[in-house]
């Protein structure tokens, strides 16, 4: 009766440790990949009164503006079922970062082709910055439900060849 | 485990048959609104055929949603749980009056709240993310379900006590501490939703007050949204420890490990909701990483489950005269419906597990968040390993419950396996559409940015969508048709499995909640005080309402 009590203590540890290790491992292959590829999550940037967004910086004026050489700020202002800007430029190469709210429902702003996936909800502002290395289209669509017209909320960023 | 004598447990098994009859009617609407989301993803758009009655793709998704994740798993759970705790203490529930006032509340809530919800008045997902405002009554209804929940949790936690009183000095049965478990977990992580509601979104959307905060209602969401899915899985997992061995032809590997993995959920289930929330702003990364800290943490229990039950059922195939590394899983008894379905459930579980590590991992998630990868996910957890597994549960329980053998084993293994095929397939293609970028919660057949390469594999999403749409229909035929015209006689109900490593073995603090409760009470604390505080001082953050749809 011991023996076997003994037996399958050693049985159960047998499985307990596999099931600690398992994540344990994951969580540290996970935290060096998150650290090691610089890979940002949008966090506490800035909140503002969705009801003033128009006259509240820097959505006052949305758009793409020049922050350094290469450096771009995209301004984006979602609302339904549209983004303002629905269209930007920047040259390939570029390192661009989306600076997005809504200013009704929450909406979401996803570049499947350059690892941008975040959510643009009123009275938060988002920052996410990416870089374009090669040029093309690339849409950008809206991925959270925000109403009837949903699925025809997109828009474009072209990123131009240089000379 | 001495049998259980049934025929005292009648006024039990009504109410259980009324929770399932509710149940079986919103899973009836969850996969006929499914059909027209699968074949519409499939370029086969019928949405005409369905007007008046549903007005969009997104009215028909949010009956979906919320009928399938809101009703069908949580009066299946209300049904379920109850009665196998009654068996597990061999006695009655401490009251049966407050048994059918839980039951009668909550079918008023849900009448309530469905009102709106089918005359599209409330076609805002089940998530009902504010500053999108539904009408007012199904957030009231809805909370009214909730309430329903925690009567059940007292109800429970009654007849604990009566038993206490008799039993002093004995071990709480697995089943019924599991059942305990179960609800109080389940009660603790729907503070969240009931703050949200009570505090937010009633309020709001009666108009006493005029605005809401977005970022603060979706927290309290995900505060309970998450752990949703252990109120879901645990009472599978119930019937995976305590019955399924049985089912199987043998016996629980470990009692001790499966009270340690129940504790643990009841520790790890709720600090984890900002991972449905990576992609949001306004939440400082580093409280991010201490909830993907603790996701993985519940992976922890996740695992002693996968092996503690893999192990049972090797030890019943092998009782049957199983051999091999694998080969004894063909010597499991597939003929039985109840277990099969549940077996397939579960090897459908391994699968979405791997999957929601990926989902959980917050460098990944910034692939798939949104994604149909996503729907694919849970289509496979909560679609198919608790939507198989209750299937498979009820095809010994609804014979008991109404004194008639089942009407036919074999129409019900064949609606196992199709689920199982049909949602290979249907998840595959969701899985693969997400990782190219397909958005989820779209009407994909209208979208103006659909690429041609989806093409390849939206079709899929049809043919398995409509594969497991034929096999709900059968399961309903087979259910419907052992009530009313079964001439199989009356099956004798599942026993309790003993186990191999029984409860004298355990440590006593296995039994104890207290000092578990007290130790989640901390760890949810420093997990969500310092995001909500600041989140409940920031007054700019105030929106009205929009009606989008
Ligand atoms: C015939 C069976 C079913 C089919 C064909 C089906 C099909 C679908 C499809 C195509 C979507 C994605 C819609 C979109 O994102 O635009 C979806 C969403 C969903 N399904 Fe199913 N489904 C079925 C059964 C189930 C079951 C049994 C459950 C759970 C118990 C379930 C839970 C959900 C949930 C929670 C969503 C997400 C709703 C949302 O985004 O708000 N489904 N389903
Ligand atoms: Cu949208
Ligand atoms: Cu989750």
């Amino acid at each position: 009766m011991a023996k076997n009590d003994t037996t399958l203590y050693l049985y159960e540890l047998a499985w307990i440790l596999p099931s600690v290790a398992l994540p344990v491992g994951m969580l540290a292959a996970l935290l060096v990949t998150a650290f090691g590829a610089h890979i940002h999550l949008p966090g506490q940037a800035a909140t503002l009164d969705p009801a003033h967004i128009d006259t509240t910086s820097p959505f006052d004026q949305p758009g793409l503006v020049e922050v350094g050489v290469g450096r771009y700020e995209a301004r984006i202002i979602a609302g339904i079922w549209f983004f303002n800007p629905p269209e930007i430029r920047v040259p390939e190469g570029s390192e661009v970062t989306f600076v997005g709210t809504s200013r009704d429902v929450i909406h979401g702003l996803f570049l499947p082709d350059a690892d941008v996936n975040v959510m643009l909800i009123p009275g938060q502002v988002t920052r996410i910055t990416t870089r374009f290395p090669k040029a093309g289209e690339y849409t950008f669509i809206c991925h959270e439900y925000c109403g009837l017209a949903h699925h025809t909320m997109a828009g474009k960023v072209i990123v131009e060849p240089l000379e | 485990m001495a049998p259980v004598v049934d025929t005292d447990l009648g006024a039990e098994r009504r109410l259980t048959g009324a929770f399932f009859l509710v149940a079986f009617v919103a899973l009836f609407v969850g996969v006929v609104t499914g059909l027209f989301q699968g074949l519409s993803h499939a370029g086969v758009d019928l949405y005409s055929w369905l007007t008046p009655l549903v007005k969009s793709y997104y009215h028909g998704l949010s009956l979906h949603g919320v009928m399938n994740v809101l009703v069908w798993t949580t009066f299946f759970i209300c049904g379920f749980v109850p009665f196998m705790a009654a068996r597990a203490y061999q006695r009655p529930l401490a009251s049966r009056a407050l048994g059918w006032a839980t039951f009668g509340l909550m079918v008023v809530g849900l009448l309530i709240a469905g009102i709106p919800l089918l005359q599209n008045n409330a076609t805002v997902m089940f998530t009902f993310y504010p500053p999108m405002k539904a009408h007012w009554a199904f957030y009231v209804g809805l909370t009214l379900v909730v309430v329903g929940t925690w009567l059940v949790t007292l109800n429970l936690v009654l007849t604990h006590r009566a038993w206490r009183r008799q039993h002093p000095k004995a071990r709480t049965p697995l089943p019924a501490m599991m059942a305990l478990v179960t609800f109080i977990m389940w009660t603790i992580a729907s503070l969240g939703l009931a703050a949200e509601m009570l505090v937010l979104l009633i309020p709001w959307s009666l108009g006493w007050v005029q605005g809401v905060n977005p970022l603060l209602a979706r927290t309290l969401f995900w505060f309970t949204g998450h752990p949703i899915v252990y109120f879901w899985l645990l009472p599978v997992y119930l019937s995976w420890y305590t019955l399924v061995p049985r089912q199987a032809g043998g016996r629980l590997f470990s009692d001790p490990m499966a009270r340690a993995s129940f504790l643990l959920f009841l520790l790890l289930s709720t600090p984890v909701g900002f991972h449905h929330q990576y992609t949001d702003p306004g939440i400082e990364q580093g409280w991010k990483l201490v909830h993907t800290f603790f996701t993985f943490a519940v992976f922890f229990p996740s695992l002693l489950t996968f092996f503690n039950v893999v192990a049972s059922l090797e030890i019943g195939a092998r009782a049957r005269g199983g051999k091999g590394l694998i080969a004894w899983f063909g010597k499991l008894p597939w003929g039985d419906p109840s277990l099969a379905a549940q077996v397939l459930a579960m090897l459908t579980f391994t699968f979405g597990g791997i999957g929601g590590l990926i989902n959980a991992s917050h460098s990944m998630n910034l692939l798939v968040h949104n994604t149909t990868y996503i729907v694919g996910h849970f289509h496979l957890t909560v679609g198919t390993a608790v939507t198989l597994s209750f299937m498979g549960i009820t095809y010994w329980l609804v014979p008991v419950l109404v004194g008639r053998g089942l009407w036919s084993r074999r129409l019900a293994l064949t609606q196992a396996w199709l689920w199982t095929v049909g949602m290979a397939l249907f998840s595959y293609a969701l899985h693969s559409l997400g990782l190219q970028g397909m958005p989820r919660r779209t009407w994909i057949a209208m979208a103006t940015y659909t690429q041609p390469e989806w093409g390849e594999l939206t079709p899929l999403i049809g043919i398995g969508g409509a594969i497991m749409f034929v096999s709900a229909m059968l399961y309903f035929l087979n259910l419907l048709l052992t009530w009313l015209a079964s001439q199989e006689p009356a099956p004798i109900p599942v026993e309790f499995a003993d186990a191999v490593s029984g409860p004298e073995a355990a440590p006593v603090f296995l039994d104890r909640l207290r000092p578990w409760l007290v130790l989640s009470a901390i760890f949810i604390f420093v997990a969500y005080a310092p995001t909500l505080i600041h989140m409940i001082l920031e007054t700019s953050a105030n929106v009205s309402g929009f009606r989008v749809w």
